[in-house]
């Protein structure tokens, strides 16, 4: 059965699941036997994190790299959690771990569940991984280092339930990643021990190579970009108007939970004041404990609004007011690839000693251009229709919960007049419509 | 005073009310069977004027007057409208027809006047007498209580009262030259008694209590309420800036901005809507305030009796004591101690014509004394029983009304929510076609 194209395969024989069509090009030749091979793929086109600008491919083949697939969904073949925080005391210091949990289907894992323990370090340092090896791809923000404005500790439970949501956000975001699920960066914090992490985090590019690209990107920058495309600046300008609407959309939203807050502090005196009456009453004392017992339960309602609007709105406004930090410094970046490109091109023109090697970088730093601008291009529309589809769902989500709000009260209300009402002696003279 | 055997409810002549407000007017004037005015004429306070003139002290001030329509019964039901007699009067007008009947009635729980200045007011609500919405609120309060007064068993049928409605120029004079001014007990008499009586019945006593504990806790309520209401303002007013923002925002979207500029449409829907929940629960707090100044007229009926009671009490006390005093002299026994006995162990005793002398005068202060204290019981008698007749009516008057101030806040909070449900439904629409 050669010359047989057949879907992706699973190493414990289970049903077989799709695979984007940027490897369809490749054709598996498989035994016959049902047990599916492992599927094995061509780590130089794949693997971003062995990837560095002087590798010679064809932008040809990278840009095949991005056609991001819709049915991503349907395909997810990996599950990450975030959960169980935990405080360790040590000599030093005391810092909290979070398990990190996967469950997957994807062959080039050795099992298909891993448990591990990781601290917010951790993160930071496979954010800064991710970004190093796709410079011109938006990684989703972590949430940050330490909240100032009203944080006594940052201990507190409050907190570090927040960050561990924000944490789960940002691991599952990189799950949905074409390119950065399958960061090696990626599966060694899925899955390695501490001690091995550890050992990994410092086999990286050393000290004076990262040094040394901070300085190319210094010199760049201060060189400037000369000819931008059109749509880059485009993407700035939309970036920056974007970063305003949806800082402020953040701060509304803040404002109107403290509003809330107040709101329920005052309203949380009106159930009892009503009690209270109710005991120097003799027939108002029914009416006056139920209207007691109606305002007690709105309470509990708007409670439950307001922790609502801090779980879910808050969060995912936030987390993208933090993106729009990623993508300027992703711009920047993709500013400077161009610099350098400008600079070299200039510097051939120029120059008249050792032309083949300025040739050679010139070359080198055309295609790195390339590639960053379709990489960006393409994470661009895949980060846009993520934000649609993230804010879309948040806000259909805070509207249904308010709706949810005013239904449950309005139930409260009307079980009130209804018990008035069969009370009631029959008074003509009462409109209850 | 025929009975025809239906409840008349007044009717309102201003058509300028808001259904509400006419609901409150008819839950609020419940009005008895028996009741004389109130079948006979259709009374209403229709409208509210800013004047300027010269005040006793001969200064300018503005004041606001109130013009009280009154319009025979049968010619409105006969479906001509003929126009009603009309006349102005002020604020402290309606203070001096009150005081009135409180001193004239002392037995009767007399309705109260709407609050001189504003109490318990939110931010938004204005503390100004001359804002157009407080002396709105002032209207309804006054035409309230010349409704209450008119289906009063006894207060409705008062010829100053009568003239007050019909009669615009000298009805001060005519009010002044009841005397009523000398007939009110002092303060300080008042509180005399309340701290010295010694048998006051005992229904009284727990009336007074619960006067005292009404008054406390719908306070506490109107504080508390004021508050909540604040917040719930903010609350709603800060969701207009969504509409602001999502408006902005939609414009550098290509696929979301209709999405998002309808949403802001309900966003800035949403904001609104609060001014005119808060404009209605204002009425019921105005329901919960008259009761609140109800408490008052409560507690002054059962002061009233501490004193009518007290006086009795002294009376018999002096009665008793006299009485002792007779007993002394005709037997010679000193029990009690007197002057007059300190002074003839001192001096000598009196002469036997002395002690006949002094003995005729005790037994005709004794005479005197058995009638006054005649007078004062049956007084006291007579007051308990008007007074406890009309405290029974006030508690069913007040347990109703009561019930159905809360029910309208009720029906209040159930057209709030339904109000929340239709506005984020709609918005949720808009958001999922962002």
């Amino acid at each position: 059965m050669s010359g047989f194209v057949v879907d992706s395969t699973v190493s414990s024989g289970n049903s077989s699941v799709a695979i984007p069509t940027d490897i369809s090009g490749q054709i598996l030749d498989l035994d016959e036997d049902d047990d599916l091979e492992v599927f094995s793929k061509d780590t130089t086109v794949t693997d971003g994190s062995s990837f560095n600008a002087s590798m010679q491919t064809s932008p040809a083949s990278m840009i095949n790299q991005y056609k991001f697939e819709e049915d991503a969904e349907d395909t997810k073949d990996i599950f990450v959690t975030v959960d169980n925080p935990e405080s360790h005391v040590t000599a030093i210091e005391t810092y909290i771990t979070y398990r990190v949990v996967t469950k997957t289907t994807r062959s080039e894992f050795d099992s298909s569940e891993f448990e591990v323990r990781r601290r917010y370090q951790d993160f930071l340092w496979l954010k800064g991984r991710l970004e190093e090896a796709h410079p011109t791809l938006i990684v989703h923000p972590l949430p940050e280092k330490f909240v100032v404005k009203g944080m006594v500790e940052r201990f507190n439970e409050d907190f570090i339930e927040t960050r561990r949501r924000a944490l789960h956000r940002f691991l599952n975001k990189i799950a949905e990643h074409p390119i950065f699920s399958s960061s090696e960066d990626f599966k060694i914090f899925l899955t390695a021990a501490s001690g091995e992490l550890t050992s990994y985090k410092k086999q990286g590019p050393g000290f004076l190579s990262r040094m040394g690209e901070t300085v190319k990107a210094v010199a760049a920058a201060v060189r400037g970009v000369r000819n931008r495309p059109q749509e880059f600046t485009e993407m700035q300008e939309y970036v920056e108007a974007f970063s305003q609407k949806i800082s402020s959309l953040d701060k509304v939203t803040q404002r109107i939970v403290r509003e809330q807050k107040e709101y329920l502090e005052e309203l949380k005196e009106c159930g009892p004041t009503y009690a209270l009456w109710s005991q120097s009453e003799e027939e108002l004392a029914e009416p006056l404990k139920d209207v007691a017992g109606c305002v007690d339960r709105c309470c509990k309602e708007t409670e439950e609004q307001v922790k609502n609007l801090n779980d879910n709105l808050i969060p995912v406004l936030h987390e993208y007011a933090l993106c729009t930090d990623t993508l300027k410094a992703v711009l920047r970046r993709r500013d400077n690839i161009q610099a350098d490109f400008e600079a070299k091109t200039e510097a051939l023109a120029t120059k008249k000693a050792d032309r083949d090697t300025m040739r050679d970088d010139l070359d080198k730093a055309e295609d790195r251009l390339e590639w960053a601008n379709n990489a960006l291009k393409s994470d661009w529309t895949r980060w846009q229709k993520d934000m649609r589809t993230d804010l879309r769902s948040a806000f259909v989500d805070t509207a249904e919960r308010n709706v949810n709000y005013y239904e449950k009260c309005l139930a409260v209300w009307e079980s009130f007049l209804h018990s008035q009402r069969t009370d009631a002696e029959g008074n003509g003279n009462v409109d209850f419509s | 005073m025929a009975d025809s055997g239906s409840e008349e409810i007044a009717v309102i002549g201003n058509t300028d009310l808001t259904p509400s407000e006419s609901e409150n007017n008819l839950k609020n004037t419940m009005v008895e069977k028996g009741t004389s005015l109130l079948k006979m004429m259709e009374i209403s306070v229709a409208e509210a004027e800013k004047r300027t003139g010269k005040n006793a002290v001969n200064m300018q001030e503005t004041y606001t007057v109130y013009l009280i329509e009154t319009r025979p019964v049968d010619a409105a039901s006969e479906g001509t409208n003929p126009v009603p007699d009309s006349l102005w009067r002020r604020y402290s007008e309606f203070e001096l027809l009150r005081n009135y009947l409180l001193v004239t009635y002392p037995f009767s729980v007399v309705p109260p006047l709407p609050e001189k200045r504003a109490e318990f007011v939110w931010h938004k609500l204005s503390a100004d007498n001359m804002d157009p919405d407080f002396v709105e609120r002032r209207r309804v309060g006054l035409e309230n209580f010349l409704l209450r007064v008119a289906s009063h068993p006894d207060l409705s049928s008062d010829k100053i009262f009568y003239s007050f409605l019909t009669e615009e120029n000298g009805w001060k004079e005519t009010v002044f030259e009841t005397g009523f001014q000398a007939k009110a007990d002092s303060r300080l008499k008042a509180l005399n008694a309340t701290f010295r009586v010694k048998n006051p019945d005992k229904r009284f006593a727990e009336m007074k209590h619960y006067g005292d504990e009404l008054q406390s806790v719908i306070s506490q309520l109107l504080r508390v309420r004021a508050r909540a209401a604040d917040r719930l303002y903010g609350v709603y007013k800060v969701h207009g800036n969504y509409g602001r923002v999502f408006s902005e925002w939609s414009a550098i979207e290509k696929e979301m901005g209709d999405g998002l500029q309808s949403a802001g449409h309900h966003m800035d829907a949403y904001a609104a809507s609060v001014d005119d929940i808060l404009e209605e629960e204002e009425h019921y707090a105005d329901q919960l305030k008259e009761y609140l100044f109800y408490a008052d007229a409560l507690r002054a009926v059962c002061r009233k009796h501490e004193l009518t009671q007290y006086e009795l009490e002294m009376a018999a006390q002096d009665l008793t004591s006299k009485k002792q005093q007779r007993e002394e002299l005709a037997t010679g026994t000193i029990r009690t101690f007197s002057l007059k006995g300190m002074t003839s162990k001192l001096f000598g005793q009196e002469t036997p014509e002395q002690r006949e002398a002094k003995l005729k005068m005790l037994e005709t202060q004794i005479e005197e004394g058995e009638e006054l204290v005649k007078e004062r019981n049956a007084e006291c008698e007579e007051f308990v029983k008007s007074a406890w007749v009309d405290i029974e009516r006030f508690k069913e008057q007040k347990d109703h009304d009561l019930r159905e101030a809360l029910i309208s806040y009720a029906i209040m909070q159930i057209s709030m929510c339904k109000k929340g449900i239709q506005v984020w439904n709609n918005a949720k629409e808009c958001f999922s076609k962002m």
